[in-house]
C-alpha cells in the first residue's frame, strides 16, 4: 500500500443561486424561480451543449455542473478518477415524483424517465458517461458531510491505486434545498489533503 | 497487505432465517418466488419472493417487543441472529456498512412516516438498537450495493481502519420499485428464467443478510478470503447496460489482477443474471471477453427474485457455503441458452471440489463490481 502525499487540486461548491470555483464566485443568479431555472441559467453561463443534461432530475444536474465547473481546467480525466460522492436525502427529490404518480390507483401513472433517476449514484453515472470514466464508484448517505468518510475512504483508493485521483464530495437536494460541494483529490495541487483542510474548505 | 476473511453470515428471505435454512432450501432447488395477492404491493397478482409479514413477526416476537418498519426488523433480526452465532463478534468494535438502495421506502407514501424514508434513518435505527457509539456507514449504490459494501469493507479493513466489520444489506419488494420495474417494461410475467432464450425480465425480492469480515482467521474451520475486489463504470448509459459489457470486464479483469489469479483458475462465476434481456446478454458478453465461457456459472434470481441491495451480498453468502461444501446448484429458471456469447450455465445441483469463486454484480447508472471469493488452502 503507497502511502503518498495527496492534494486538493480544485473545488467547487453550489449554494444560495451561487456557484463558486476555488472559494471564488463564478456566476450568481438570483431572478431564476426554479431549480430548474437556475441549473439553466449554469448550463448557459457555461457554455455546455449537452443535450443530455436537459433530461437528468434536478440532483443530477446540480452534481453535473460541479463536476464541469470542478474539472473544466483540467485537459483531460485519466480514465482512473473515482468519484465518491454522498447526500443526506438520496434520490428522495425524485423518488416523491415516482410515488406521486403511483399514489393513486385511479390515476397511475409511472414513467420510466422518472424512475431511473431514484437512484443517488445515478449522478455518478452521468459525470462517467461524460468524462468517460471508467472508474470506481461509491455513494454514501450521511445527516452531514462525513468528512472523515470521504477523506479516509479516497485515500484508501488512492493509496491501494484503485484510482489515480478522487472526485469526492455532497450533492444534496431536498424539497429545493440544495448543497453541492465537489473536491477534486490528486497527486498534485496546492492545498494539502488533510481531514481539516476538506472540512474547512466544505464549510466555506 | 492484511487477508480479508467472510467470517460468518446470515440470511433473512423468503428461503429462511438463518443461511443454513437458505442453503437447504436452495439445494433442493426450492424457490421463494410465487405468485403474490397483496393489494398494498400490486393491484393484481404477480411473481415476486416477498417475506411472510406474520412469520417476521412472530420472529421479532421473540427478540423485541418493540416496533419497527419490516426493513428494520429484517435487517436487526439478521444481525441479531449473527451476534448469537458468534459470541466472539463485539459489534461495538466493528464497523457497520449498511447495503440498501430504497431503505423504508415504503414509507414515502404516508405523511406520519415519511421521515423514515430517509435512508440515513435506517442507520439511525440499528445504532441505537445496538447501542452504538458511531453511526454505520450507509452505501447506496444501485444494485450492486451488496457487492460493493463487501469491498469497502474488506478495504477499509485492509487500511487498518477495524479489524472487524460487519455489512448488512437490505431493501423491500415495494409498490414503488414494481411500479417502476413494470413502467421498464421489465418484469416477468413468470417466475425469472435468468441467461434462458425465455426469459422476459425480473422477478422481484425481498432480504435482508449481513456478513462478519474479519482480519483474523478461524481455527479448525474452512476460511474464506476475498482475495480480490474491483469496481468499474461502463461510462456508457444509465439505464442500459453497457453493448461491450466495459464496466463488468473492466471489475472482472482488476479483480482477478489483485487476488494474483487468471480466469482459468475461476471455478465457479456467481452472477448478477436479473434475467433481462439485455443485462443477461451484457454479462455474457463481458464474461467471454474475461475467458470465463467455460466456467460453471449461475444467478440465484430464480431462488430469491432480485433483492436490490441485498442481492450481490446474499450471493457472496451462498458462494462461500459452496465453497465450504463444494458443490454448484442449479441456476433455476433455465433452460436452454438465450444468449449470444457461449456460457455455461449450471443445469443441475453438482459436487465439486471448488476453490475460487468469482461473484460479479451490474447496475443503474452503469454501475459494476467483482469480487474473488477463495478458499484458504492450509
Amino acid at each position: 500500500m503507497k502511502k503518498e502525499e495527496y492534494y486538493i487540486l480544485d473545488y467547487c461548491t453550489i449554494k444560495n443561486h451561487s456557484i463558486f470555483k476555488n472559494g471564488n464566485l463564478i456566476y450568481s443568479d438570483t431572478e431564476s424561480e426554479t431549480l430548474k431555472g437556475f441549473a439553466k441559467s449554469i448550463y448557459k453561463f457555461l457554455g455546455l451543449s449537452y443535450p443530455k443534461f436537459h433530461k437528468m432530475d434536478n440532483l443530477c444536474k446540480l452534481g453535473f455542473l460541479a463536476s464541469e465547473v470542478l474539472i473544466k481546467d483540467n485537459v483531460k480525466l485519466d480514465e482512473d478518477t473515482a468519484l465518491v460522492l454522498s447526500n443526506k436525502a438520496s434520490s428522495l427529490d425524485t423518488d416523491r415524483k415516482h410515488q406521486e404518480s403511483i399514489q393513486d390507483r385511479e390515476d397511475f401513472f409511472p414513467s420510466p424517465a422518472v424512475f431511473v433517476y431514484t437512484l443517488p449514484n445515478i449522478i455518478m453515472g452521468e459525470i462517467s458517461i461524460k468524462n468517460k470514466l471508467k472508474s470506481e464508484n461509491a455513494f454514501f448517505i450521511s445527516e452531514e458531510f462525513d468528512t472523515e468518510l470521504m477523506y479516509t475512504y479516497s485515500k484508501i483508493l488512492l493509496n491501494t491505486e484503485k484510482a489515480s485521483s478522487v472526485i469526492c464530495g455532497w450533492v444534496d437536494l431536498d424539497t429545493n434545498k440544495y448543497d453541492v460541494f465537489l473536491a477534486f483529490l490528486s497527486k498534485k495541487g496546492k492545498i494539502k489533503l488533510t481531514k481539516e483542510e476538506l472540512n474547512k474548505l466544505y464549510n466555506q | 497487505m492484511r487477508k480479508v476473511y467472510l467470517a460468518s453470515d446470515n440470511i433473512i428471505s423468503p428461503l429462511g432465517f438463518s443461511s443454513e435454512e437458505n442453503i437447504e432450501h436452495i439445494r433442493s432447488n426450492q424457490t421463494g418466488i410465487k405468485k403474490v395477492n397483496d393489494s398494498t404491493i400490486w393491484s393484481e397478482p404477480f411473481f415476486g419472493a416477498v417475506i411472510e409479514n406474520d412469520k417476521l413477526s412472530e420472529t421479532w416476537k421473540e427478540i423485541s417487543n418493540d416496533s419497527y418498519t419490516k426493513l428494520e426488523k429484517m435487517m436487526l433480526l439478521s444481525i441479531s441472529k449473527l451476534l448469537v452465532k458468534n459470541h466472539e463478534l463485539d459489534i461495538n468494535k466493528c464497523g457497520i456498512i449498511i447495503s440498501t438502495t430504497k431503505g423504508n421506502i415504503d414509507s414515502l407514501g404516508s405523511n406520519d412516516t415519511k421521515e423514515k424514508a430517509y435512508l440515513a434513518s435506517v442507520a439511525k435505527t440499528i445504532q441505537q438498537y445496538f447501542s452504538l457509539s458511531k453511526t454505520p456507514i450507509v452505501l447506496s449504490n444501485a444494485c450492486i450495493s451488496g457487492g460493493l459494501a463487501i469491498a469497502i469493507g474488506k478495504r477499509m479493513l485492509q487500511s487498518g481502519l477495524y479489524d472487524d466489520m460487519v455489512v448488512v444489506g437490505g431493501d423491500l419488494l415495494s409498490e414503488f420499485t414494481l411500479s417502476g420495474f413494470y413502467s421498464f417494461q421489465a418484469v416477468s410475467s413468470k417466475p425469472c428464467k435468468p441467461f434462458c432464450k425465455n426469459r422476459t425480465g425480473i422477478s422481484l425480492g425481498e432480504a435482508a443478510a449481513s456478513v462478519w469480515l474479519s482480519v483474523y482467521k478461524k481455527q479448525n474451520a474452512t476460511n474464506i478470503q476475498i482475495s480480490g475486489d474491483a469496481s468499474a463504470n461502463d461510462a456508457n448509459h444509465i439505464s442500459g447496460p453497457s453493448r461491450t459489457g466495459e464496466g463488468l470486464y473492466i471489475s472482472i479483469e482488476k479483480a482477478l489482477k489483485e487476488s494474483g489469479l487468471t480466469s482459468d483458475q475461476i471455478d465457479y462465476v456467481s452472477a448478477h443474471g436479473t434475467a433481462t434481456p439485455f443485462n443477461d446478454e451484457m454479462e455474457a458478453i463481458a464474461f467471454n471477453r474475461a475467458k470465463l465461457q467455460n466456467v460453471p456459472v449461475n444467478s440465484l434470481k430464480g431462488y430469491y427474485g432480485h433483492t436490490l441491495g441485498a442481492s450481490a451480498l446474499i450471493e457472496s453468502i451462498v458462494a462461500r457455503h459452496c465453497l465450504i461444501n463444494n458443490e454448484l446448484f442449479a441456476s433455476i429458471g433455465f433452460e436452454e441458452l438465450g444468449v449470444s456469447q457461449p456460457i455455461n450455465v449450471i443445469k443441475e445441483n453438482t459436487p465439486l471440489q471448488l476453490n475460487r469463486v468469482l461473484k460479479t454484480a451490474s447496475g443503474f447508472g452503469g454501475c459494476n463490481v467483482a469480487l474473488v471469493i477463495e478458499k484458504v488452502i492450509s
